[in-house]
């Protein structure tokens, strides 16, 4: 069962029709007592760092969210989020990945990166398992994680930025998987039959 | 580098896809979910619906469009069609849509565009212009073209992307329908003047058109329709063309 985190900003129904597709069994919640009792978390994102970040407190989520041990898979916002603070709204985050998130700067680049993006990983990256290095993805966010020790691939708009990380149980993807096609699709399935 | 984008169109009237010219004559162009599932499987980057039907159920019929849409496609989606509140746009994208876009609400009300911004961030809200020559300057028309506006169509498009709107949908009503080529003139104009991404619609009627669009200009994606819809050009054979052009598509 995957808990699938609602935290009332987040598009959730993309997520779920993939994991349909997978016949998957999820649940959308926003309650500490089913994510408990799941056995790998997706925590999709879309909106804004602070606005997220009191909603995840309104739901006292955030200290289970920091220390819990089941593989987790961010997106997005959601792998933002993760970070120990975030420019947008200058907020504190999860803390789990001992890095911050920026907003893009530049005359030369448009603002937000918004389209499909070629991702370049490292050897065994569990998440890329069986798809060619280099495909596109789809993005749609104004700010980015630099590159730190835990990025497992790499975008670039203006600068090389993380378009994913992993630590332990943590996962964080700033592409969209779910709208990013059958190789999107490839990453969800990795991330539940692989991670 | 980011790729271009090619995005299909869909005019959605009742759950039907529709396509006029100048805005008027609407013929009838298939079963938006089917049309949408085409698109996806043959390479579309990202497909736009707009509803324009006029009717007290268009709310709830939107809605149940979405979900059947994002049922089957795996690209983002972005829908409009007098979306006016906050809590429309909520519940599009709770539907399964990635983005909305705005039209004549955001004309009438301008702060729509930051309080959604806020709430759902820039990435999801698309700022959708429709200009036309009048005398000498292009002016912004709203209520799908119906209805003349005061505004500059350059100056109102500054102002979207200032208030916050992560992508202008720029329209030239001068050349939809006419199949002669987008609006270029204009596009270069705006690329240089705001630096979110801005689609080009009206007017594309062949595979050079959008070549000469992506050459001429630095908008980051063309939007067709009818040429799509009636099979006079493919995604695929378009993406290939521009391919081989050397423009940066996903093939």
């Amino acid at each position: 069962m995957i808990a699938l985190i609602d935290y009332g900003a987040g598009n959730t129904a993309s997520v779920a029709n993939v994991l349909k597709d997978l016949n998957t069994d999820y649940i959308i919640t926003q309650k500490e007592s089913e994510i408990c009792k799941s056995d790998k978390i997706i925590f999709p994102g879309v909106g804004e760092a602070s606005y997220a970040i009191k909603k995840l407190n309104l739901y006292n989520l955030i200290n289970l969210l920091r220390v819990i041990k089941k593989p987790f898979l961010g997106i997005c916002l959601g792998m933002q989020l993760m970070c120990e603070r975030s420019e947008e709204g200058n907020v504190n985050c999860l803390g789990v990945f001992p890095t911050y998130c920026k907003k893009f700067e530049g005359d030369d680049i448009k603002i937000p990166h918004m389209g499909w993006n070629k991702v370049e990983f490292s050897e065994g990256s569990k998440l890329f398992d069986g798809i060619p290095n280099g495909q596109h993805f789809y993005f749609a966010h104004s700010y980015y994680v630099p590159v730190n020790v835990n990025t497992s691939s790499i975008c670039n708009h203006g600068v090389d930025f993380t378009a994913s990380m992993q630590k332990d149980n943590y996962y964080g993807v700033q592409f969209h998987p779910e709208k990013s096609g059958e190789y999107g699709i490839n990453i969800i399935r990795n991330f539940l039959e692989k991670c | 580098m980011v790729t271009k984008r090619i995005i299909p169109c869909l005019d959605i009237k009742e759950g039907r896809v529709v396509k006029g010219t100048n805005f008027i004559n609407l013929r009838d162009a298939g079963s938006a979910v089917e049309l949408a599932e085409r698109y996806y499987n043959e390479g579309a980057d990202e497909l736009v619906f707009l509803d324009i039907t006029a009717s007290e159920e268009k709310r709830k019929t939107l809605l149940q469009l979405v979900v059947e849409v994002a049922a089957v496609i795996r690209i983002p989606f972005t829908v409009g069609g007098g979306i006016s509140e906050l809590n429309d746009i909520d519940k599009l994208l709770k539907a399964g849509s990635d983005k909305v876009s705005l039209n004549t609400s955001i004309v009438n009300h301008p702060e729509l565009i930051s309080s959604a911004a806020k709430q759902f961030g820039s990435q999801a809200i698309v700022a959708a212009v429709d200009i036309k020559k009048v005398e000498n300057t292009h002016k912004v028309f709203v209520k799908g073209g119906k209805v003349e506006t005061e505004k500059n169509g350059m100056l109102w498009c500054m102002e979207c992307a200032e208030r916050g709107a992560g992508e202008i949908l720029l329209t030239s009503m001068d050349h939809d329908g006419t199949k002669d080529g987008y609006n270029n003139d204009f596009l270069k104009e705006l690329c240089e003047k705001v630096n979110i991404p801005v689609i080009a619609s009206g007017g594309a009627g062949n595979k050079k058109h959008f070549a000469d669009t992506f050459i001429n200009t630095n908008v980051d994606a063309c939007l067709a329709a009818s040429l799509f819809h009636y099979n006079e050009l493919s995604i695929g054979e378009l993406k290939k063309y521009l391919y081989n052009k050397n423009i940066n598509v996903r093939i």
